[in-house]
């Protein structure tokens, strides 16, 4: 897969992205930004999503795969990797009950990788963008650096 | 002094698989992954039942891993709701019919999940169990780990911990 995505935000390329993987589609996530180690998934709220009848709040589930695919594409969207990657850990900090009836909003930062790790942290958000639902920290593989050495060796 | 006369079996059996279905059918996110429980007594083990809706990567193809873990969250709120269900269900104090109707216990609120992918999920069904290493009246630690052909080749484990609901339901 080529990365040109890196510079500009290519909303084709990145829905393609989104729309290869079954999951992603059946929870109707779409990608908001993608670019510079960055990524934005947003996944509109639906009733099957729920994970508590009695308050109707979105399964804290649905919140792990949003960020697990938005720490991902975080990922890839680095201009020093290139190729997929894969989770190999992912912590989620669950801060609040999302609103009932709102969608949730994933932002990822990979800040830093090595030829062999990248490192993403991850906040999740509904429409109240000052209060966060969820925050995660994940570690995810690198398939093959881009030439110029990052720093460090794990 | 005369002992009771145990409850025929599929009496027993009955009421147990009534009040476990009530409990995970009336998550609509459990029936959205599509998990079921298979109980033997009061042991649970999670199926998450093979649909291609579930694939996160298609080259692979491998189950998404955000499904895995969801998978191994979901096995974790039940397994902790159902120890605190049984009890009520095996003493009569659970009322069935209302549990049927959708009336369901309060549910443990995810605090904090940490998720170990081990080997990628193979398009295929997975089964999952919950060990609950603590469990107090307001916080619970859960191990929990899933697996598909071979037990001893887990594809994902989690560590989690839990806040439970208050007593008053």
């Amino acid at each position: 897969m080529s990365t040109d995505a890196v510079a500009g935000f290519d909303p084709a390329l990145s829905e393609e992205l989104i729309l290869r993987l079954p999951q992603a589609r059946a929870l109707g996530l779409k990608i908001a930004s993608f670019g510079g180690g960055r990524a934005e998934i947003h996944m509109p709220f639906a009733e099957h999503l729920v994970g508590d009848p009695k308050t109707g709040v979105i399964h804290g589930g649905a919140v792990s795969t949003l960020m697990d695919t938005c720490g991902g594409a975080s990922v890839m969207a680095h201009p020093l990797v290139e190729g997929h990657t894969a989770t190999i850990s992912l912590r989620i900090d669950y801060l609040r009950a999302a609103t009932p009836g709102q969608g949730i909003t994933a932002r990822a930062e990979c800040h830093h990788v090595t030829r062999s790790v990248a490192f993403v942290r991850a906040v999740a958000l509904d429409e109240d963008e000052t209060r966060p639902v969820a925050m995660a920290t994940g570690t995810f593989t690198v398939p093959q650096l881009r030439e110029s050495d990052a720093e460090g060796a794990a | 002094m005369s002992l009771r006369k145990p409850e025929p079996v599929q009496v027993v059996k009955q009421r147990r698989d009534l009040a476990l279905r009530a409990l995970a059918e009336g998550v609509p996110y459990v029936n959205f992954l599509g998990i079921t429980f298979d109980r033997r007594g009061d042991e649970l083990t999670g199926v998450l039942n093979f649909d291609e809706k579930l694939i996160g990567n298609p080259d692979l193809p491998a189950l998404h891993g955000g499904v895995t873990a969801a998978f191994l969250e979901v096995t974790s709120i039940i397994t902790l709701s159902w120890m605190s269900l049984w009890d009520e269900v095996e003493s009569g104090r659970l009322d069935l019919a209302s549990l049927e109707q959708g009336r369901l216990p309060r549910l443990p609120k995810t605090i904090d999940f940490a998720i170990d992918y081990l080997r990628p999920g193979l398009p295929r069904d997975a089964y999952a169990r919950a060990r609950v290493t603590r469990s107090g009246r307001r916080y619970a630690s859960v191990h929990a780990e899933a697996w598909q052909d071979n037990r001893d080749r887990p594809i994902v484990q989690a560590v989690g911990h839990f806040l439970m609901p208050s007593e008053e339901r």
